[in-house]
């Protein structure tokens, strides 16, 4: 299928890995700028430059260039990728906004991959991703307001309670072919939020305070000295999200390159030809709903803890249709996809605030002619390969 | 050991109240290639999705190699060494040949989530292992199919989607395969291939049993050692090629009645 091997993938003359870590740089500082920019003007102008800058990527050949050095150097730039965003996190320094909008996408993100777990590999529609981020989030409510419960460990009860929740919702229908799980959790997304705004101990319509992020003796909210600046206390948790996000990356890819991932994919093409080859259909869609949701907690529990402040209507149907939305835009279990898309559905409506009223019409049409034209997704998955490059002979 | 390895026993199935199977007897036995014909409706069908425990039989019983398999799920069914191909191609099109193939493998995949993913480099040496042998089994049909292992099956055409089927069923080592009208969509050439690929298939693995369900005549009559005919549900005949060819009732299920 290869027959070049990745060496001699070059654009312009210089090897795959060159032309990769010069694309990473590029992305970082247009980022950079880019959640810095003030005027709707300039934005217009960045997204504009942005997708002249896609399509290019896909018509000189420096897409083969940037998918080669993903494979053939994968360690290397995951690693660049990493540093990447914590430079544009340091430069970012004291920008209070830019740095919330950009872990608020950090968030989605793990929320994103955790929700390709379960739609993308194994074929089973999350609607109360939001829900789940909620339940998340009011964990780190509750634990942070009473008892002393290391914050580390909040995040893990954010995730395993938001898995436990999923299972009891998931259990029953998970033998049923189908949608089902589709229709069940629209309706647990609309009882969840009908529910905290019923109950008083979880603070009503009005909400509850999440104490910060702790460790080690270092409190999230108080502002990080670094080269003698003094730096918002978003960084802290911009640097955790992307810590976060990152991990998230790393888990959800090995699933997907193994016989676990094989078995989510069969399980998503055909059921029944799965029964017939022993595959317990059952417990891979119980284990594809748990695993995605524990990712989906913990980011909401972090969530929680850097806005200080949760209500009910943060974690409405609406943004479960826009977790969704991330993954059919970004493709159907394709993580770069989904990253990408995590990106454009979360920043671009705050950055150009006419979008903000019309953001679901927008995101509808947007979903439509992606659906459309690019059906696969705005980076489609690839045929798998367990190991980056492997081909055995 | 006995040398039936299966056997039904007035086996039936309704839906409703169709009588899709009815009484239904029948034995094979190890290293026997088994045609199973008749007209549109008869039960052929329904009665490989009775063995394979996609449905519950409605009466009778089915024993396979000593014990007793009737009303057991998919799962259990295939462990105990029963692998088949469907009507309907029904391979994962957007998965790799590889990948389709394992499939097959899964009773011997650990699919444990610590192993999966913390133990990538003995996982690692599972995937080898297994890709060794899942290439020898295709190199058996087709050694350019071989060589494009990490292709997505989509984009083969048919008789080699039906060839990568075969393999998927094979690589577990079953001891019966049921072919579901392995013909179907395909060529006048590309049927004889696919005959000379089921005769080797038989040279390799000589206890295997075959039961192939089939339209074309000229498969079964090349390949099978004896055949059974079902009509509405019930078997009219069985015997040789020639003895069901030469059966009067079997003709008229067939061509109506003068």
């Amino acid at each position: 299928m290869q027959n070049k091997t990745n060496s001699d993938v070059r654009w312009m003359g210089m090897p795959a890995l060159a032309v990769g870590l010069i694309v990473i740089v590029a992305i970082a500082l247009f980022g950079w700028q880019f959640l810095l920019a003030e005027s709707e003007l300039a934005v217009l102008g960045m997204v504009a430059l942005a997708a002249m800058a896609g399509v290019t990527l896909g018509k000189t050949g420096l897409q083969a260039s940037m998918s080669a050095a993903m494979r053939g150097h994968a360690r290397s730039m995951n690693i660049a990728i990493l540093l990447a965003l914590v430079s544009v996190i340091f430069l970012l320094g004291q920008e209070h906004f830019p740095l919330l909008m950009l872990t608020t996408t950090l968030l989605y993100m793990t929320v994103a991959f955790g929700l390709n777990v379960q739609f993308g590999l194994t074929g089973m529609v999350n609607f109360a991703g939001a829900s789940f981020f909620g339940v998340g989030a009011y964990t780190a409510a509750v634990l942070t307001n009473h008892g002393a419960v290391p914050p580390l460990l909040i995040l893990v009860a954010g995730g395993v309670l938001s898995a436990l929740i999923g299972c009891l919702l998931i259990v029953p229908v998970v033998r049923t072919a189908g949608h089902y799980s589709a229709v069940v959790t629209i309706a647990f997304s609309v009882m969840f939020k009908t529910f905290l705004e019923v109950n008083d101990v979880l603070g009503g319509p009005q909400g509850l305070m999440v104490g910060p992020m702790k460790t080690f003796g270092w409190d999230f909210n108080s502002s990080p000295v670094f080269l003698g600046l003094e730096m918002s206390f978003y960084v802290n948790y911009a640097l955790l999200g992307a810590g976060l996000a990152a991990l998230a990356f790393m888990f959800v890819q090995r699933l997907e390159r193994s016989w676990i991932g094989l078995t989510l994919d069969s399980v998503r093409l055909d059921e029944t030809a799965s029964a017939c080859f022993g595959l317990n259909v059952v417990r891979a869609k119980v284990l594809a709903f748990t695993f995605g949701n524990v990712l989906v907690g913990v980011a909401g529990a972090l969530y929680g803890m850097m806005i200080s402040f949760i209500a009910p209507n943060s974690f409405s149907f609406s943004d479960s249709l826009l977790m969704v939305a991330i993954v059919l835009l970004g493709g159907m279990g394709s993580l770069w996809g989904t990253a990408l898309a995590a990106v454009i559905v979360v920043i671009l409506p705050e950055k150009l605030q006419i979008i903000q009223e019309y953001r679901f019409l927008l995101f509808s049409v947007v979903v439509i002619l992606v659906l459309l034209f690019r059906p696969e997704g705005l980076i489609p998955r690839k045929v798998r390969s367990y190991f980056p490059n492997w081909r055995p002979e | 050991m006995t040398d039936v390895l299966l056997e039904f026993k007035d086996l039936g199935k309704n839906f409703g109240g169709v009588r899709a199977l009815d009484g239904f007897d029948m034995q094979v036995k190890r290293g026997e290639i088994i045609g199973l014909i008749g007209p549109n409706g008869s039960g052929k069908t329904t009665s490989f999705n009775l063995m394979t425990g996609i449905y519950a039989p409605s009466q009778g019983e089915v024993h396979f190699d000593g014990a007793d398999i009737t009303g057991m799920s998919a799962r259990k069914v295939y462990e105990a060494g029963i692998a088949r191909t469907f009507q309907r191609s029904r391979l994962c099109l957007p998965l790799s040949i590889y990948d389709n193939i394992m499939i097959g493998n899964h009773a011997r995949l650990n699919t444990g989530l610590w192993f999966n993913l913390f133990q990538r480099r003995a996982l690692r040496e599972q995937i080898e292992e297994f890709y060794t042998q899942a290439r020898d089994l295709v190199a058996g049909f087709s050694t350019d199919l071989a060589d494009r292992m990490f292709e997505p099956v989509g984009s083969l055409p048919m008789i080699e989607r039906r060839r990568i089927e075969i393999c998927r069923a094979l690589i577990s080592e079953p001891k019966l395969l049921l072919l579901d009208e392995p013909s179907a969509g395909m060529t006048h050439d590309e049927t004889a291939q696919m005959m000379d690929d089921i005769l080797a298939v038989r040279e390799r693995m000589g206890d295997l049993s075959i039961i192939i369900i089939e339209h074309e005549m000229g498969v079964i009559e090349r390949l099978c050692d004896q055949c059974v005919v079902l009509s509405y549900g019930r078997k009219i005949c069985e015997g040789s090629y020639a003895h069901i060819a030469a059966d009067s009732e079997v003709q008229s299920a067939y061509l109506g009645m003068d």
